[in-house]
């Protein structure tokens, strides 16, 4: 019976996480998008929104901007196809959530007498899944364009529709060539394989695959430069002109939700997934203490410098209201807590860890390395966003069939040849 | 496997294609397909045949699907465009065609002797276990099926060309 209920809470962590994780991004995304637009067009950007006098740097904005959409007045347009009008945005969304199962977090790690692995669905076909998971979004957007009875919507679903289909081809074959190397389509095995050797990381063994996968990518999600479906100089809002209120919002971040899904697998694929780098996971798993000991160490002397970084900023009367008390707020607690911890280990010294912990903490490092990688390749996203310009449509399926879809066939002749060399 | 999940997408897939060819509409129609090849793919799961049940998502939802959608939204049909005039003597024979397949389907499927399925080998439906096959005991019909996909493509693209000439 306790097993069982093990079993089953296990399961629904499982199931659970995986969505926390999306619905965690997506705001903090739109925050490193607005913030990082700003970066590169060299202004502040987002920091009004405060509660009690603190900003995060514009972290409060995501609250400001979800109250304000859950309540806009949600207008349904009278001459729409109701059904399919509403449930697009759901298919957005859901179907960019649902990818994110098969991902693998961590190593599998030895549990209770059993494996305990960091993935919900450990998929033969994990690769293929994700693939097919992933041509479902375009239903949403191509629902939303027909359903909305609007001609720029309907172009936009038109373009949307004949980009998948076109990216979609270079995607799989790019994948074709890590396949092969690893000899599994499961996710976990092409991790596993990459092993913790940067040099041996697929965008290092097989540069070519990684650059038409990330391209294609970029095509999946509709971002900048291939977000012709929504192209605002010509098309208005493209499919979801006609969307307010919440169903828009989720449109929004049905977008960022794919971003994310998008780099998780670029990060699978090419960037060794959840693999430290230079650090194996069985020697980390006998050294757990050491690691543990000198990462606290880090981790107080950090503290301390960046608390007082803050706690110099501050200046009474900057703006005159609680707002100048913010660098205090979190400079202080900082400089307390690194040294508390500085005191702490100095005392204790190194401690011996017992197996199940050891385990854990190599675990819940593994799994934000990964989610740190996928933090660093959204940024990438947005950084193309706000350096490189939309392309022409005729370009657009000129680079997709005549110039990726050859390369990428060529990669596969390439990566067979040097598969008979070795 | 569990009976109740077979007969819920077994249910599924059948209202489904039905559903699609009594609807007038024909975007409609075509989800309604979509969805029974979802329900389709949830059958090959429960028969423990993973890789089918992806391909069958992948190839017919992703890829044929998104295809259809995307020519019937090209064609762009107004309600009037769908109106068909009453033609009671097809109707009548459709009627008494599908009455006879029904009445047919019925008494065969009551002459089934009851099968009970064999225990599934390790390793069944999975990547590997499909490719050796392909590759061993079913080359040829793998080859000539490729073959004959070379072939369609290299007519689609002169069709392509053609129109293109004019």
């Amino acid at each position: 019976m306790d097993t069982q209920l093990l079993h089953f809470i296990i399961v629904t962590l499982k199931l659970v996480i995986p969505f926390a994780i999306i619905l965690t991004f997506i705001p903090l995304l739109v925050w490193l998008e607005r913030k990082g637009s700003a970066f590169i067009q060299d202004r502040p950007g987002p920091n009004r929104a405060a509660i009690m006098g603190i900003r995060l740097c514009g972290l409060i904005h995501p609250f400001a901007d979800a109250m304000k959409l859950m309540f806009k007045e949600d207008i349904i347009p009278s001459q729409v196809h109701k059904f399919f009008y509403v449930l697009a945005p759901f298919i957005a969304l859901s179907v960019a959530s649902v990818t994110f199962l098969v991902i693998p977090f961590a190593a599998p790690m030895p549990f209770g007498g059993g494996v305990l692995s960091f993935q919900a669905a450990n998929i033969n076909a994990g690769v293929l899944y994700i693939l097919a998971m992933t041509s479902m979004g375009v239903f949403g957007i191509m629902l939303a364009g027909w359903a909305s009875n609007n001609k720029f919507a309907r172009l936009g679903g038109l373009r949307s529709s004949a980009q998948m289909i076109s990216y979609e081809l270079s995607m799989g074959l790019a994948v074709i060539s890590v396949i092969m190397w690893a000899g599994s389509l499961a996710l976990n095995d092409i991790v596993s394989l990459q092993g913790a050797n940067i040099l041996r990381w697929n965008f290092i063994y097989d540069p070519l695959a990684c650059l038409i996968f990330i391209t294609a990518a970029f095509a999946e999600t509709n971002r900048t430069p291939f977000d012709l479906p929504e192209g605002e100089s010509e098309l208005v809002a493209g499919y979801h002109t006609e969307y307010s209120s919440m169903k828009f919002s989720m449109f929004f971040m049905a977008e960022y939700a794919n971003m994310v899904i998008a780099s998780a697998l670029i990060v699978t694929l090419f960037f060794g997934g959840w693999q430290i780098p230079f650090l194996d996971t069985n020697t980390f798993r006998t050294n757990a203490d050491y690691y543990l000991y000198y990462f606290l160490v880090a981790a107080a002397v950090c503290c301390v410098i960046l608390g007082t970084f803050l706690s110099i900023k501050f200046k009474k009367g900057r703006f005159g209201d609680k707002r100048d008390y913010e660098p205090l707020v979190f400079g202080v607690p900082a400089v307390v807590a690194g040294l508390a911890i500085f005191c702490l280990l100095v005392v204790l010294g190194r401690f011996p860890l017992p197996l199940e912990a050891a385990n854990w903490i190599v675990a819940v490092c593994q799994i934000f390395t990964f989610l740190f990688k996928v933090l660093l390749m959204c940024w990438v996203f947005i950084w193309v966003r706000w350096t490189v310009p939309r392309i022409r449509y005729d370009q657009l399926m000129d680079l997709g069939w005549k110039f990726m879809l050859p390369l990428a066939m060529l990669n596969i002749v390439i990566t067979a040849v040097r598969m008979l060399w070795q | 496997m569990n009976p109740y999940f077979f007969y819920a997408f077994a249910t599924i897939t059948v209202l489904m294609v039905v559903l699609m060819i009594l609807q007038k509409n024909p975007i409609t129609g075509a989800m309604c397909l979509i969805v029974s090849f979802f329900s389709l793919a949830g059958l090959y799961v429960l028969l423990e045949a993973h890789f089918i049940a992806v391909l069958q998502i992948l190839v017919y939802a992703g890829a044929i699907m998104v295809l259809f959608i995307f020519v019937i939204m090209f064609l762009n049909l107004k309600k009037e465009d769908l109106k068909t005039g009453r033609r009671p003597f097809y109707q009548f024979a459709a009627l008494i065609a599908s009455g006879a397949l029904v009445t047919f389907l019925v008494v065969q499927y009551t002459k089934i002797p009851p099968v009970s399925f064999p225990e599934s080998v390790a390793g069944f439906g999975t990547v590997e276990a499909i490719g050796s096959l392909m590759f061993s005991k079913y080359v040829i019909a793998f080859e000539v099926i490729g073959l004959l996909l070379l072939v369609g493509i290299i007519g689609a693209v002169l069709l392509g060309k053609k129109e293109n000439h004019d």
